[in-house]
């Protein structure tokens, strides 16, 4: 098996400032208790994966970073301001420091591609020139290898191809901290690599930090520097991919027996 | 039993109070500046001229079902000539802009509910969320006041085609000139009998965008929401039409017909 580190082009090393600060945070939907007690810390430049089976509140993590949910109990603080508190002006500012792209890219259905990629820059760096509209939105598909699809509509592309288009509406305003929300769900291997080795530029490009929900083996392979892997709504373990790859838990390992 | 009641009573006041939430949601993101004018643009044309066709159709056929109706009793009261006023003043105070309220609340509705509930379902409204842009702003203000002002004018649209229907149903019998139908129409109206008539539309409209906005908006997640969300925004837009109608009689009755 090959080493995590020797799959990763050269990126820039996490530094110790903490970007995203959760700190014992529950939630629950009903009686269900979807997360327990979870703490996580998220450095500048680091790329966190975390590993689950679905249903087990990796993407509720995540939403509540981003403010779209709102824990029960804990705070999550992401560049030391606690999200919780933040009034509609401040959770919009940070909106725009914080990248999100979703499962199914979400791309916006009534809307070409250029237009979806001038979307945020129209609304949220209000941008008005359309010289630097193209400039950007041409520059931001060139990155994801898409600039033919730029007149296309999302319902012309494949899963593989509106994931790309996701990633470049989502970097094209240039976040600091980028949630993926199982990146690499649904598509093939060879384009599940592709998807995974793209992240990894961005992160080298625009030196982000992120954190990466996934239960792709591969994808956790190539992107991660640290692993955390969740269970029933808590950690389990932590560790680099092959430390946790060695553990002596049978749960952890049956995370990397099937695929590596 | 009286549990079960107990929560459906609880159940139904909360969804008054999300739609007293929503409501106030709108006015706040109307008057909040960087409207999206483009958008509602495109709101105009979509809810407008896309149900053009439709609207015009169901005008023509129902003046000159109207007109064919009402002639056999007119007929026999000996009122035939009474027929374009009794077409005018009932098309142009009530059956226009209750049916075509109807009708778009049937389309447009629908329509609205089931493209917002599938944005919802596909992370389309969370991700114009997190992006930082307001999907209320950019979704649900624009189109409530596209249905707000489109809704009327496809009235008026309506009402004329209709007339001209009834033009048509009463040439099959008898011969009338065009400018004479429409003097005996025009003459037979007054201001009050068509301001009223508009104005309410204008709150059909607002119901039908609203209705279709909050039952899209607020949908839960899953394919199922969607045809769920369409549905019950045709249901209750339409209901609301009745209520709005119902109240707009009264108050006019009062205002101008004592």
């Amino acid at each position: 098996m090959e080493d995590t580190k020797q799959n990763k082009p050269d990126v820039d090393k996490p530094t110790n400032e903490v970007v995203v600060d959760i700190d014992h945070i529950s939630k629950s939907f009903g009686t269900k208790d979807v997360l327990t007690d979870i703490n996580l810390q998220l450095k500048r430049g680091e790329n966190i994966v975390v590993l689950g089976k679905s249903g087990q509140g990796k993407s509720v993590t995540i939403q509540c970073i981003v403010g779209l949910l709102t824990p029960d109990t804990g705070t999550v603080k992401v560049f030391g301001d606690d999200v919780a508190e933040m009034n509609e002006e401040q959770l919009k500012q940070l909106r725009t420091k914080v990248g999100f792209l979703f499962q199914s890219g979400a791309l916006y259905d009534s809307m070409t591609v250029r237009d979806n990629l001038e979307f945020p820059l129209i609304r949220i760096l209000k941008i008005t020139d359309q010289a630097e509209l193209d400039k950007r939105v041409e520059e931001a598909l060139d990155g994801v290898g898409l600039a033919d699809a730029i007149d296309k509509r999302p319902s012309d592309l494949s899963g593989g191809m509106r994931k790309r288009v996701g990633l470049a509406r989502t970097m094209i305003v240039r976040p600091e901290i980028m949630l993926y929300d199982e990146p690499t769900t649904g598509l093939d291997p060879i384009t599940s690599r592709e998807i995974s080795e793209l992240i990894l530029n961005m992160q080298k490009k625009y030196k982000t930090s992120s954190i990466i929900i996934t239960h792709d083996m591969e994808c956790a392979k190539i992107t991660a520097d640290r692993v955390l892997i969740m269970n029933e709504g808590t950690y389990i373990a932590e560790g680099s991919f092959n430390e946790l790859k060695k553990s002596d838990d049978e749960l952890v390992r049956s995370f990397f027996n099937e695929t590596t | 039993m009286a549990e079960q009641a107990i929560t459906g009573y609880k159940k139904w006041l909360e969804g008054v109070g999300e739609q007293g939430v929503f409501f106030k949601s709108f006015f706040r993101n109307i008057f909040r500046g960087g409207f999206e004018w483009s958008e509602f643009v495109r709101q105009c044309y979509e809810i407008g001229y896309r149900s053009m066709m439709l609207v015009g159709i169901t005008s023509f056929i129902m003046g000159m079902v109207l007109i064919l109706q009402l002639r056999p009793s007119m007929l026999e009261m000996g009122a035939e000539s009474m027929l374009p006023k009794t077409l005018a003043v009932s098309f142009i105070r009530e059956i226009g802009p209750v049916i075509i309220a109807i009708i778009c609340a049937g389309k447009v509705a629908s329509g609205i509910g089931a493209e917002l509930g599938s944005m919802k379902v596909t992370e389309q409204i969370d991700a114009m969320e997190v992006s930082g842009a307001n999907p209320l702003q950019y979704l649900v203000v624009t189109r409530i006041l596209a249905t707000s002002l489109m809704v009327p004018l496809l009235t008026v649209i309506g009402d004329a085609i209709g007339l001209f229907g009834g033009f048509l149903a009463l040439n099959f019998t008898d011969d009338i000139r065009f400018t004479l139908y429409f003097h005996k129409c025009i003459s037979s109206l007054e201001f009050i009998d068509f301001l009223p008539a508009v104005v309410k539309t204008v709150f059909f409209g607002f119901a039908i965008g609203f209705v279709g906005c909050y039952k899209g908006y607020n949908s839960n997640k899953g394919t199922e929401s969607v045809g769920i969300a369409a549905n019950s925004a045709v249901v209750t837009a339409s209901l609301w039409i009745f209520v709005i109608d119902a109240v707009a009689v009264q108050i006019t009755s009062l205002l101008f017909y004592r």
